[in-house]
C-alpha cells in the first residue's frame, strides 16, 4: 500500500562524470573537511524576541516559548546564515534532478486509501474515528509572561 | 433636467433638499470594488496526488491514503483527469494554457494539513489571462439584464485540506478532504457589488455543470468563494480591502459582499479606518465578522515542490505531455452563453427567459427534453416553466431536482393547452396537483377533476348572461362608459367556471351581449 518511489539518480549537471565510475567515490569526502566559512563575513546574529517565539509556539503548537527555545532557534538561524557565503554566480537553481523529465501522470482510479485503522493508529488520541488535536488557530489567552518564566521560577 | 429641477425647487424646496442629501448618502459618493477567488473541487474519482477516493458520503477518515496523511517516504503522483479538467475549464474561460507549469509548497500550521504545507501552483500556474462575460439579472433589482465581464488572472491546481470540527478545548480532524483536487480561479477586481458577484458565480456554475469539471454542490463544499471588497471615491486610488473567506452559497455571496460594502461605507462616513483583515460571513446573523486566526500577516514560506517535476501539456507544436490541449479544445460542449443565444435566435425566447432557463441546469434539461418530444410553443413553455413552475417551487422552497414528477408531464400539460383541451389557468392547477403528489398523468387529472375547457358557445353564453344578471350595477356603469368593469365580468366568468372557460370566446360573447344591451338602451 505504501508506495515507495525509486528515484533514478542522475547527476545532471555533471553528466560527463557518470562515464567514470570512480567519480562517485569523490562525492563523499574521504577526510574531514575544513569549513571555509569566514566568521568575519557572517551577517550579524539574528535576535528572537519573546513576542516572536510566543507567536511561533501558538502557530505550531510546539512547546518552544522559553529561553532554551530562543537559544535553539537563534543557533539554527546562525547555522543557516553560512549558506550565504556560497558563491552561486552562473549556477541555475536546481529544484529537482528530474526537471527535464515530463511529470508522469496516473489515470483517475481509486487504488488506495480505506485504511482507517492503520491511519488512526498513528495518533495519540482519537475519538469516534477522528484525530484529536489541540485547538489550533485560535488565539490562546493573552498573557503577560510570554516565556512562562514566572511559572518556572515558582517551581 | 435643469427645467425639472427648477420646477421641483419651486414646488417643494424641502423635498429637493431631502432628495439631494439622500443621493449623496447613497453609494453614489462611494465606489465599491469587488474581486473573487473561487475554489472549485474537480470532479474526479481519486484525489489530486493519491489514489484515495473522493466520495463525499464515505465515513470519517476512510478516504485517506498514507500519502494524504503525510507518511514519510510517500510521494505525490499527479492525477491525469485533474489536469485535463483544469485545461478544459481554462479553455472554457478563455484562459491561456501554459505548456509548462510548476508546483509549489505553501506552508500553514494547521492540524488538518498533515504535511504542514499545501501543494499549489504559485510561480507558474496551469493557465492565465482569461475573461468571463456574464449577464447580471436579479428580477427584484434590475429591470433589464445587463452584461459585464471579469478578467481571470490565473487558474491553478491545488490540494484541499482536511476538515476540523472545533470543540471548545480541542479539534476533531477528518482527513477525507485532505488532498482532494481543487482549481483555484483568481479573478481581477472588476465587479462592483454583490449582485454582480453572485451573477459571476452563477455563470461559473452553469459552465462547470456543462463541462462537468465540478459538481458545484456548494452544500458539500465543492465550490467555495472568497471575496475581496474595498470602497473608494471617484478619481481616488482604491481603498484598503478586506477579504471574506469561504462563502458557501450564492445567496451568501450577495449578502456578504453587500453587507461588507455597507459596513465599510459606515466606517468611512464616521471618519474611521478600514483595516486589511480576513473576515467570515455569518449566515444566520447576516453579518461579516473578523476571523480570529488571521490577525497576523502570515508568511507562507513558498518554495518549489521538489517532489514534482514541471507539469507539461502537449499543445500545438509542443509535445511530450500526457494531456492534449488541442484535443480537449475540439471537444468543448456548447457553453451557456452560446446556448442562450440559440434559445433566442432559434426559438424566439427573450433574453430574460434564456438567462433564467440556462442558469438552472435542471430546468434547461427539462425544457430541452420536453421540446424534443412534443410539438409545443417554446416561448409559451418557457413562460409556463418560469412563471408557474418556478413560482410554485419558490412557495414550497423546493428545487427541480427534488421533485418526483415524471419529467415528460411538464410538456404534456402545455400540450393540453395548445390542443385547446384545457385553459392556461387550468394548466397551473394541474401543475399544483402534480406537485401535491398526484401521480396520474396530466390528462388523467384533467379527466378525473372534470377540468376540460368549456368551448361550447351556447353554454358559455348562458354563463355570461348569468354573470351580467348578477351584476346589474356593473352593467350600468359599463354602459355609461366605464369600460374597466369589463375585467370584473371576465373574472366572474373565470371564477364561476373554475377557470375552465375559453376566455377568448367569453370576451367575444360578453362584448356581443353588452353591445346588444347598449343598442336596446
Amino acid at each position: 500500500m505504501n508506495r515507495i518511489y525509486n528515484y533514478v539518480f542522475i547527476i545532471k549537471r555533471s553528466s560527463s562524470h557518470i562515464k567514470n565510475p570512480n567519480i562517485l567515490k569523490t562525492l563523499v569526502p574521504v577526510k574531514p573537511y575544513q569549513s571555509q566559512v569566514d566568521p568575519e563575513k557572517r551577517p550579524s546574529k539574528t535576535k528572537i524576541d519573546a513576542d516572536t517565539i510566543a507567536l511561533l509556539e501558538r502557530l505550531s503548537l510546539v512547546d518552544c516559548a522559553n529561553r532554551k527555545g530562543i537559544e535553539t532557534l537563534e543557533a539554527a538561524i546562525e547555522f543557516a546564515d553560512q549558506i550565504q557565503q556560497v558563491d552561486t554566480t552562473g549556477v541555475d537553481p536546481l529544484i529537482t534532478v528530474l526537471e527535464d523529465f515530463p511529470l508522469r501522470l496516473r489515470e483517475d482510479e481509486v487504488d488506495d486509501g480505506n485504511c482507517k485503522n492503520d491511519a488512526l493508529s498513528n495518533a495519540l488520541v482519537t475519538e469516534e474515528d477522528y484525530f484529536v488535536a489541540p485547538p489550533g488557530n485560535i488565539p490562546l489567552e493573552t498573557r503577560e509572561d510570554l516565556l512562562f518564566e514566572q511559572e518556572t521560577n515558582r517551581q | 433636467m435643469a427645467l425639472s429641477l427648477k420646477r421641483l425647487l419651486l414646488n417643494d424646496q424641502k423635498l429637493l433638499v431631502k432628495r439631494y442629501s439622500q443621493a449623496t448618502k447613497n453609494n453614489k459618493k462611494w465606489k465599491s470594488v469587488v474581486g473573487l477567488e473561487v475554489h472549485a473541487q474537480i470532479a474526479s474519482k481519486s484525489k489530486l496526488f493519491s489514489g484515495a477516493p473522493t466520495k463525499f458520503s464515505n465515513p470519517v477518515n476512510t478516504n485517506v491514503s498514507l500519502f494524504d496523511m503525510a507518511t514519510p517516504g510517500t510521494l505525490p503522483v499527479l492525477n491525469k483527469r485533474c489536469v485535463e479538467a483544469g485545461v478544459l475549464t481554462a479553455l472554457a474561460l478563455n484562459c491561456q494554457v501554459n505548456p509548462v507549469s510548476y508546483f509549489d509548497r505553501k506552508h500553514y500550521f494547521y492540524a488538518d494539513l498533515p504535511a504542514g504545507y499545501q501543494i499549489t501552483q504559485q510561480r507558474l500556474p496551469l493557465a492565465v489571462n482569461g475573461a468571463l462575460e456574464f449577464h447580471v439579472f436579479t428580477p427584484e433589482i434590475h429591470k433589464k439584464p445587463y452584461k459585464t465581464s471579469a478578467r481571470i488572472k490565473q487558474l491553478q491546481l491545488e490540494q484541499d485540506s482536511g476538515k476540523s470540527l472545533h470543540d471548545f478545548d480541542r479539534s476533531l480532524v477528518d482527513l477525507n478532504r485532505a488532498g482532494i483536487s481543487l482549481m483555484e480561479l483568481v479573478f481581477e477586481p472588476d465587479l462592483s457589488d454583490g449582485e454582480e458577484a453572485a451573477a459571476l458565480i452563477k455563470e461559473l456554475i452553469a459552465i462547470f455543470q456543462r463541462i462537468e469539471t465540478c459538481s458545484c454542490k456548494m452544500e458539500e463544499g465543492a465550490l467555495r468563494v472568497d471575496a475581496n471588497v474595498s470602497i473608494h471615491k471617484e478619481n481616488e486610488p482604491l481603498g484598503i480591502r478586506t477579504e471574506i473567506k469561504n462563502i458557501g452559497s450564492v445567496r451568501g455571496v450577495v449578502g456578504a459582499v453587500n453587507y461588507e460594502i455597507k459596513r465599510q461605507i459606515a466606517i468611512k462616513e464616521s471618519n474611521g479606518v478600514v483595516v486589511n483583515e480576513t473576515r467570515a460571513w455569518n449566515f444566520e446573523k447576516k453579518i461579516t465578522v473578523p476571523m480570529r486566526d488571521k490577525e497576523i500577516l502570515q508568511d507562507y514560506r513558498y518554495m518549489p515542490e521538489p517532489n514534482l517535476p514541471p507539469l507539461q501539456v502537449s499543445m500545438g507544436p509542443i509535445t511530450g505531455g500526457q494531456v492534449y490541449v488541442d484535443q480537449i479544445k475540439e471537444n468543448i460542449p456548447e457553453l451557456p452563453e452560446k446556448c442562450r443565444q440559440r434559445l433566442q435566435t432559434d426559438m424566439g425566447l427573450s433574453t430574460e427567459q434564456s438567462i433564467i432557463i440556462v442558469n438552472d441546469v435542471d430546468l434547461m434539461k427539462l425544457f430541452e427534453n420536453a421540446l424534443y418530444a412534443r410539438s409545443i410553443n417554446p416561448v409559451k413553455f418557457a413562460n409556463f416553466l418560469i412563471n408557474d413552475l418556478y413560482k410554485a417551487l419558490n412557495e414550497r422552497k423546493l428545487e427541480i431536482h427534488q421533485l418526483h414528477i415524471e419529467p415528460k408531464y411538464f410538456g404534456e400539460i402545455l400540450e393540453l393547452v395548445s390542443q385547446g383541451l384545457i385553459t392556461r389557468n387550468v394548466a397551473s392547477m394541474v401543475l399544483n396537483e402534480l406537485l401535491q403528489g398526484n401521480i396520474r398523468s396530466p390528462l388523467e387529472i384533467v379527466e378525473e377533476k372534470n377540468w376540460k375547457q368549456i368551448t361550447d358557445e351556447k353554454e358559455l353564453e348562458k354563463i355570461c348572461q348569468a354573470i351580467l344578471q348578477e351584476n346589474p350595477k356593473g352593467v350600468t356603469q359599463y354602459l355609461n362608459g366605464k369600460v374597466k368593469v369589463f375585467k370584473a365580468f371576465l373574472g366572474g366568468v373565470a371564477n364561476k367556471t373554475d377557470n375552465r372557460a375559453d376566455m377568448k370566446k367569453v370576451e367575444t360573447i360578453l362584448k356581443k351581449i353588452l353591445s346588444e344591451l347598449r343598442n336596446k338602451k
